[in-house]
């Protein structure tokens, strides 16, 4: 792990670096080992050879037949693929399509876009701690629903969904059931049997494997469409040369997440927890947003009111700390997170967030230093708002 | 994304704070939308004095606020009425496209900081620019484009 000392990297749900025992399995993939795995040669044949270990070795980490693991491009191909192809290849069936508010773009806007194709979305709400209520589904689902689609746990706010629960009502009713567990494979227990899915999407990069390749699950004998047309590869469904050293990649990177899965969720636990309730206590007017318990290990997400999220991120970035915030003001757009309003906050509040995601090179030390800066930041800016009831007055608030 | 300008004046901003008694407030903007800028005014003998500012919102909005105030300074209000939201860019070195809206708050708070007084003095208001904030907040869309040069500020009496 290398980075730059006096950095402290506290956005994991954005990326993770390349753990460089991920770097050293790659790397003989690019020079010496580069033959095409769809090739007859004996240096293609290799490169088949380790493709096909590395679906093997995906598969068990999620309970899955090699079989039913697609190596893709990333995140948002495998959910695109798994919107789409599902809709497209199901169409007869019926034009349905059941997701979440809290969903990933990947997955909001394939629905959004198959709406303008004449699909019906049915965008369930969630509550204030941004769960999915699975009664609330289930009386959603019509005899025209071919897809349920929510994800596994959200990206922004931490908030793990009953995952197993909807795979159930999925499968009860005979529609497919796809999850988006980007954020979740390698970080939480995830199994594609136990939970009943049909199809999951995952990425390398969440979990210290490189950018640029992840998996689809597809069950054996679901019904979908391939997203990309062309070669044979992926056993006729995903067309495209197979990303060699990036297959390498993500499935070393899974391997290594999963030996030390129960030992890391503890201790990021431990550390997330400390830094929730120290912000919390050490800052007045912030609060939790997401879930207290069903909640990623290395999710924090709080709301400082009277205060706007850039603002924080480039104090925060003055001190070396890597952050994220909901607010527009980063996204391009006026709007603040969809997340974040679907749970309940008023624009303001949602403005004010503040995401610390974390990661396995995170210490003790480094969340002390994040507590002892944090509250002084926050105080400097509410000092500059004019929204800030000030502070005498707080106890009456 | 910033210039060095925009950082300094966000991590030092200058004029932070209230005016006790001031001849003139503006404020404009909406929380919903992330940014409230409210500017205060000591004018003497048709002179800005002193400025000082409070503002929630981005790193472009307190540097704009913060070079606003610098602005305006030792103006007349002829004077600084005619200083236009590219003005307050520049002199930042610049914003990203996307921020140019807050330069724009800038100018609209300098503007209504200075109506405010007039209107205490008995004065009309002079003409301001169609606010791009509605009045509930509901539609914060951005402004189009900055248009025209920086001389399009002009006195609108």
């Amino acid at each position: 792990m290398v980075l730059e000392p006096r950095v402290i990297y506290l956005d994991h749900a954005a990326t993770t670096l390349t753990r460089s025992e991920v770097v050293e399995a790659m790397l003989p993939y690019f020079h010496d080992r580069f033959g095409n795995p769809s090739s007859i040669y004996r240096i293609a044949r290799e490169s088949r050879k380790v493709v096909e270990s590395a679906r093997e070795s995906v598969a068990r980490a999620l309970g899955a037949e090699p079989g039913e693991i697609y190596f893709t491009s990333g995140g948002t191909e495998s959910d695109n693929w798994a919107i789409k192809g599902v809709a497209i290849a199901n169409r007869k069936k019926g034009d349905h399509i059941i997701t979440s508010s809290i969903e990933h773009h990947a997955v909001l806007y394939p629905a959004r876009y198959l709406e303008k194709q004449g699909f019906s979305v049915t965008f369930l709400p969630v509550d204030s701690t941004g769960l999915v209520d699975p009664g609330t589904l289930e009386d959603a689902i019509t005899e025209k629903t071919t897809l349920i689609s929510i994800m596994t746990a959200n990206n922004e706010i931490g908030t793990i969904e009953p995952v197993r629960e909807i795979g159930k009502i999925a499968r009860d009713h005979g529609i497919t059931f796809h999850t988006d567990a980007v954020q979740a494979v390698g970080h939480i227990p995830v199994s594609v049997k136990d939970d009943t899915i049909d199809l999951l999407s995952l990425s390398a990069h969440k979990f210290n494997g490189p950018k640029g390749v992840g998996v689809l699950y597809i069950r054996k004998g679901t019904r979908i469409d391939p997203l990309l047309h062309g070669g044979a590869q992926e056993r006729n469904r995903r067309a495209g040369t197979e990303n060699l050293a990036g297959i390498i990649g993500l499935s070393t990177a899974l391997e290594i997440a999963m030996q030390s899965l129960f030992r890391e969720m503890e201790r990021q636990k431990k550390l997330r927890d400390r830094l929730i309730a120290g912000l919390l206590s050490s800052v007045p007017h912030s609060r939790l947003n997401g879930h207290p318990e069903k909640r990623l290990p290395g999710n924090v997400n709080i709301s400082f009111e009277y205060v706007e999220g850039e603002s924080i991120l480039l104090s925060l970035d003055a001190h070396g700390i890597c952050a994220s915030t909901g607010s527009a003001c980063t996204s391009g757009s006026l709007e603040p997170s969809h997340v974040l309003l679907a749970i309940g906050l008023p624009h303001e509040v949602a403005h004010g967030s503040l995401r610390l995601t974390l990661g396995e090179e995170n210490t003790d030390e480094e969340i002390d230093t994040v507590l002892g800066i944090v509250p002084g930041i926050i105080e400097r800016l509410r000092a500059m708002s004019p929204l800030y009831p000030g502070k005498e007055k707080e106890c009456h608030v | 994304m910033y210039s060095e300008k925009v950082m300094d004046h966000f991590a030092n901003p200058r004029n932070v704070g209230e005016i006790e008694n001031p001849d003139g407030v503006g404020e404009v903007g909406n929380p919903v939308c992330g940014d409230i800028m409210r500017m205060y005014l000591k004018i003497e003998d048709n002179r800005i004095v002193d400025a000082k500012f409070k503002t929630f919102g981005c790193g472009a909005a307190i540097a704009s606020s913060s070079m606003a105030t610098e602005l305006v300074k030792g103006k007349t209000l002829e004077e600084a009425w005619e200083i236009s939201n590219q003005a307050v860019a520049e002199a930042l070195e610049g914003l990203p496209p996307i921020k140019m809206h807050c330069s724009v708050l800038a100018e609209e708070a300098i503007h209504k900081a200075i109506n405010d007084y007039r209107v205490r003095q008995g004065l009309s208001p002079w003409g301001e620019k169609t606010p791009h904030y509605h009045e509930g907040g509901e539609e914060c869309e951005l402004p189009e484009e900055p248009q025209g040069t920086a001389g399009d500020g002009a006195l609108q009496r």
